[in-house]
């Protein structure tokens, strides 16, 4: 992987060098469908200001992965159980605490998440202790090896990610009603708690899903990054997550390309490169917004997109 | 495991705190715990545990960096945290820093952290691998005498100045409005604190990891507001439970040694947590 330089910019020939690879061909595959999943699902994450709540599912995944490998049963077993059980009691907490858990919001119910994370964490160091001489797989697990995807790891990944959109699919105008406002929502009718919880566990799904490929602790990048600079530049729903996919994709593409040539790993490329769009998406947004109020006459709609900023 | 548990108990504590490694660890230890029973107080008022959660992830990246340049852990530690802890309460002066910003911004350096990494692992043997565990997950039990020396003198001059601006603070984040309506400096007291916070952290990552830190900060902090609704007494036993949970965590380790003391004392503080979340349950609701 290390060690071969770019000759020339002979593009094409780079990349039919890289896909005759399987392994690489596997990764691309289960790095699209992480892709895929991550921005759709991050982007109503973002929307609904769950970014603390979707971190703690992501990370909850590695103790479940430890205490699997542990006792011996599948490691996925471990990814799964966990981050199902972990949206479960997040979602059990009171619901004001729970949409406001970041930065000034009722810090308490934040803690109570900090609390589980840490103590989930801690359970995963103790496992992978108990496990003698898993010190190894410690890096794996947390962040990830995308280049040992099996051919039956892609399509169980496969398998998860099509329920997980179709769920989203079903879930979709309550969702986004709910998320936008869910006093207005409630008021019509919508099950905004039920709705809340379903999501949780879809998000809990795709962490645990992604994290197999990605490790636990670089899923959340994937899940907050491109949604964060797709409702930087724009703030109509649909071009928001149709960008957030598209942003999530491009950068797995790019970061796994650039890892195959560099000698860093690739968990450095794709966080990089989504960062970096988020900076220029953010670069982007302060000029619409200098240029808006230099001319006092701005269209409606150009304002309307300060929401997300 | 037989030493503590098998005679009596004071021959047993006093075996125990004959070695130099456990001594190393309840001096560090206490002062730690103490630090981050009192700032995780004001992390859990002010709502700021994502923030918390952020710099423990550039606690990682900062230490990981300090190793690929082969230079003291503490130096890359320290300067991370405290560095973004004041970029993040400048940012959120104005009410910008939002936990999409943070979060984005700390998925980021966790990459970096995995970039240091790889460049730290593939210039050494594998013990840097060992190190790595080590920032992560702490190992209490292997600092060395100075070190726990230094961890603890910093720790009390970082409990100093935040007992000098406590009442302020507290002031200011029980009502930002209102304190800065009073002539509290709130604009100052806000960067001041994240970087104190994020000195915390830098201290706590030496004792129990970087990913561990919140086990120390966010536990006893919410134990304690459960049980108690005044802010002075409250900040005294969220102290008291985190000085509590290393003592017990140092102590059980040191008897189960299949247990790592990390574990054990987040555990510790995380099932003081869910006792006092029963005990609130069980009684009535505290009165405001």
């Amino acid at each position: 992987m290390s060690g071969f330089s770019i000759g020339g910019l002979d593009l094409v020939g780079d990349v039919e060098h890289l896909l005759s690879y399987h392994f690489m061909l596997n990764a691309l595959r289960a790095g699209t469908i992480v892709a895929v999943l991550a921005g759709a699902i991050g982007y109503f994450m973002v929307l609904r200001r769950q970014s603390f709540a979707g971190h703690t599912l992501a990370v909850i995944g590695f103790p479940g992965a430890a205490g699997a490998t542990w006792l011996g049963l599948s490691a996925s077993l471990g990814y799964y159980g966990f981050c199902l059980a972990g949206a479960l009691a997040i979602a059990a907490l009171p619901a004001a605490g729970r949409l406001t858990a970041g930065l000034g919001g009722y810090g308490d119910e934040s803690a109570v998440i900090g609390t589980v994370q840490a103590f989930a964490l801690a359970c995963g160091f103790l496992f992978v202790s108990l496990y003698k001489g898993f010190l190894s797989g410690l890096t794996g697990l947390l962040f990830g090896s995308i280049t040992g995807v099996s051919d039956g790891q892609v399509l169980a990944l496969l398998v998860a990610g099509a329920g997980c959109l179709l769920a989203l699919l079903a879930l979709g105008r309550p969702l986004l009603f709910s998320s936008i406002d869910s006093d207005v929502a409630r008021a019509r009718g919508v099950p905004v708690r039920l709705v809340g919880t379903a999501f949780l566990l879809v998000l809990a799904v795709a962490a645990a899903g992604a994290s197999q490929i990605t490790g636990s602790l670089l899923v959340f990048a994937l899940l907050v990054t491109p949604a964060a600079t797709a409702s930087r530049l724009t703030a109509r729903p649909l071009p928001g997550l149709l960008l957030s996919v598209l942003i999530a994709v491009a950068v797995t593409w790019l970061g796994e390309g650039i890892a195959f040539y560099s000698p860093y790993p690739i968990g450095f490329w794709v966080t990089t490169l989504a960062f970096s769009s988020f900076l220029l998406a953010t670069g982007y947004r302060h000029g619409i917004d200098r240029l808006g109020r230099r001319r006092p006459a701005t269209p409606r709609g150009e304002r309307r997109g300060e929401v997300a900023a | 495991m037989t030493a503590l548990l098998a005679a009596d108990p004071v021959t047993g504590l006093a075996s125990m705190l004959s070695q130099p490694f456990v001594r190393n660890a309840l001096v560090g230890g206490t002062a730690i715990a103490a630090l981050s029973g009192l700032v995780g107080y004001f992390v859990v008022l002010r709502g700021q545990v994502f923030a918390g959660d952020a710099l423990s992830h550039v606690a990682y990246a900062g230490a990981l960096a300090a190793l690929a340049a082969g230079i003291d852990l503490r130096f890359g530690l320290f300067a991370a945290t405290i560095g973004v802890g004041l970029l993040l309460g400048l940012l959120g002066g104005r009410g910008t820093a939002d936990d999409v910003v943070i979060g984005t911004t700390f998925a980021w350096v966790l990459g970096l952290g995995v970039l240091f990494l790889a460049l730290y692992t593939a210039s050494g043997s594998t013990d840097n691998g060992v190190a790595n565990v080590n920032v992560l997950f702490g190992s209490i039990f292997g600092i060395s005498t100075a070190a726990a020396t230094t961890a603890a003198w910093i720790a009390a001059g970082l409990i100093a100045v935040l007992l000098l601006i406590a009442r302020p603070l507290l002031f200011a984040s029980v009502d930002p409005t209102v304190a800065a309506a009073r002539g509290v400096p709130v604009r100052l007291l806000g960067p001041l604190f994240l970087a104190i916070l994020g000195a915390t952290v830098g201290e706590a990552s030496q004792a129990v990891g970087a990913l561990l830190v919140f086990g120390l900060l966010a536990a006893p902090a919410a134990a304690a507001q459960r049980l108690t609704a005044d802010p002075w007494r409250a900040l005294g036993l969220a102290v008291a439970l985190a000085v509590l949970a290393m003592w017990a965590g140092v102590a059980l380790a040191y008897a189960a040694p299949a247990l790592p003391p990390s574990f054990t004392i987040v555990g510790l503080a995380a099932a003081e947590f869910a006792a006092a979340t029963l005990y609130r349950g069980l009684l009535r609701p505290l009165p405001t």
